[in-house]
């Protein structure tokens, strides 16, 4: 009998934090046979929130942010095989072809493999140079490097999103000129509620970056040294740089090649598992069902990749997990602590609480049950929203935006 | 420099030294099971949580305000939990052993 430490490996494709993460928690559910993680980003894989944050605007080595030294791939036993392209799936033989021609087989096979930058069809941006996405180390190092060039640089960014925010706080803090212009009548338009755009519009702003929203781009073209961006309110302005944070494309094209039910994304089971019984996926790539909301879902985020990963590879190891993780998220701006907990999706009111100037709660409610809280500059309401969304404990609408009734959920709950 | 000990759920014991950087860093660096740093050392995720040995304590300190709301997270809390991102190792902390908390 073929022991499981001379079968073919477990597969993980894309090393980021999902893939990663499932590779480790293999070992930790005991997992003895071969694994092998592959990813097409040549460098030792590493975080991507502080890509936008910390890593644009202060000269730290992308060496500094490895999710894992090099060590503890070789002491885990994990082969990483970095700067290779997976071609396609062979699912009906179990091996990968790889973008070099070969093959290699698979016992199991772990899809990780993420999102791209979606670039919006505008006339010229793909011809002048100085653009770049927000997604991958080399990416900023392509910014800094333009960035550096400059004397006096001028960056457009293309998209009011959290990616978009974190870039514009990111870039000023270089002393660059930052212009952000986002197509919908608000920032954050998708993801969050009015008083969040406004707050963030306000704390831009106050910093000296030019938002304007409503503006859609609508050709770009080189002019001398630097680029034109003409708007749809017939208004242009120079960029040295332009940084394009329009949201995502899937990778599922990988999956396609295996035949993988895909429906905004891989679709998987709870615990993790696509259509084909041998392929299991993660992360921001896949649509799995959110038991809380009651519906399937796709997050971008550190925590579902992370979560996931670790329901995968208990699956891998014949566990019976299921993934019913509260989705969380965070974003840094300037001095700006934003937490996020919960899906405010279909929400029908909203309350405010207000601590202080720069401190508050937006608490998001649907038929009078609390969805979701986000808090800014506030992490006790963002613990103690946590608490009470997953406990699903009932809430008393009234006392959430008094400041003066304590943040704890006995005190907030309702008595009926 | 300073020797720091994890001692993990599954009672594996772990002896390092460091001169910089975070608890949680350290932990990550040295493979150490449960500390995880999801969110990258920004204290906000609160997988990084740690119970410092009595004895250390009164060295290593309580708690920021942030830190201790984000504590309330878990469920094993005690007057002894930090964030392993929020302590900055220094030589004071030479000796200093610490449990990772459920």
């Amino acid at each position: 009998m073929q022991s499981v430490t001379d079968q073919p490996p477990v597969c993980i494709v894309g090393a980021s934090h999902a893939g990663v993460a499932c590779a480790f928690a293999l070992r930790h559910e005991g997992y003895a046979g071969p694994i092998l993680l592959l990813d097409q980003d040549p460098h030792l894989p590493y975080q991507r929130p502080p890509l936008s944050k910390v890593l644009l605007a202060e000269p730290r080595a992308i060496g500094d942010f490895a999710l894992k030294p090099r060590e503890a791939y070789d002491k885990e036993n994990i082969e990483l095989r970095l700067g290779v392209r997976v071609a396609a799936i062979e699912s009906r033989y179990r091996y990968l072809r790889l973008a070099d021609g070969s093959r290699q087989p698979y016992h199991k096979l772990v899809l990780a493999t993420g999102a791209r930058p979606l670039f919006p069809p505008v006339p010229g941006l793909g011809q002048v140079p100085g653009v770049f996405p927000l997604r991958t180390a080399a990416d900023i190092e392509g910014i800094r490097e333009a960035v550096l060039k400059q004397k006096k640089c001028r960056a457009v960014i293309i998209g009011g999103g959290y990616i978009g925010l974190e870039t514009a706080a990111s870039l000023h803090k270089l002393g660059v000129a930052v212009t952000l212009l986002e197509k919908e009548s608000r920032l954050l338009s998708r993801v969050t509620s009015p008083r969040m755009s406004d707050y963030f519009c306000e704390l831009h702003q106050r910093h000296g970056v030019a938002i304007h929203t409503g503006r859609q781009v609508t050709a770009v073209a080189q002019k001398g040294n630097s680029t034109l961006v003409c708007t749809n309110d017939g208004s242009t302005c120079e960029a040295d740089l332009i940084l394009v944070g329009a949201g995502i494309v899937v990778n599922t094209e990988l999956a396609a090649t295996a035949g993988l039910t895909l429906d905004n994304g891989i679709r998987v089971d709870a615990t993790a598992r696509t259509s084909d019984g041998h392929i299991y996926a993660i992360g921001d790539c896949t649509s799995h069902f959110n038991p809380h909301y009651g519906r399937y879902i796709r997050l971008e985020s550190v925590q579902n990749a992370v979560d996931q990963a670790k329901v995968a590879a208990a699956a891998l190891c014949d566990k019976q997990p299921t993934y019913n993780a509260l989705p969380w998220f965070w974003s840094d701006q300037y001095d700006v602590k934003l937490q996020m907990t919960g899906l405010s999706q279909g929400y029908d009111d909203t309350v405010v609480r207000t601590e202080g100037p720069d401190s508050f709660s937006v608490w998001y409610l649907k038929e009078g049950e609390l969805l979701a809280v986000d808090a800014v500059n506030c992490p006790k309401a963002y613990v103690v929203g946590t608490r009470l969304i997953r406990e699903r404990i009932p809430v008393d609408a009234s006392k959430l935006g008094n400041a003066l009734i304590p943040l704890k959920p006995e005190a907030l709950r309702s008595d009926f | 420099m300073a020797k720091i000990t994890f001692i993990t759920r599954e009672n594996e014991t772990i002896t390092t030294e460091a001169a910089a950087g975070t608890i949680m860093e350290l932990g990550v660096r040295q493979g150490v099971r449960g500390i995880d740093g999801d969110c990258g050392g920004v204290c906000s995720c609160a997988t990084c949580h740690v119970h410092v040995a009595p004895e250390y304590m009164a060295i290593v300190g309580p708690p920021g305000d942030i830190e201790s709301d984000m504590l309330e997270l878990n469920d094993n809390v005690t007057e002894y939990s930090r964030l392993g991102c929020q302590v900055q190792i220094t030589e004071d902390l030479d000796g200093l052993v610490l449990h990772v908390a459920r």
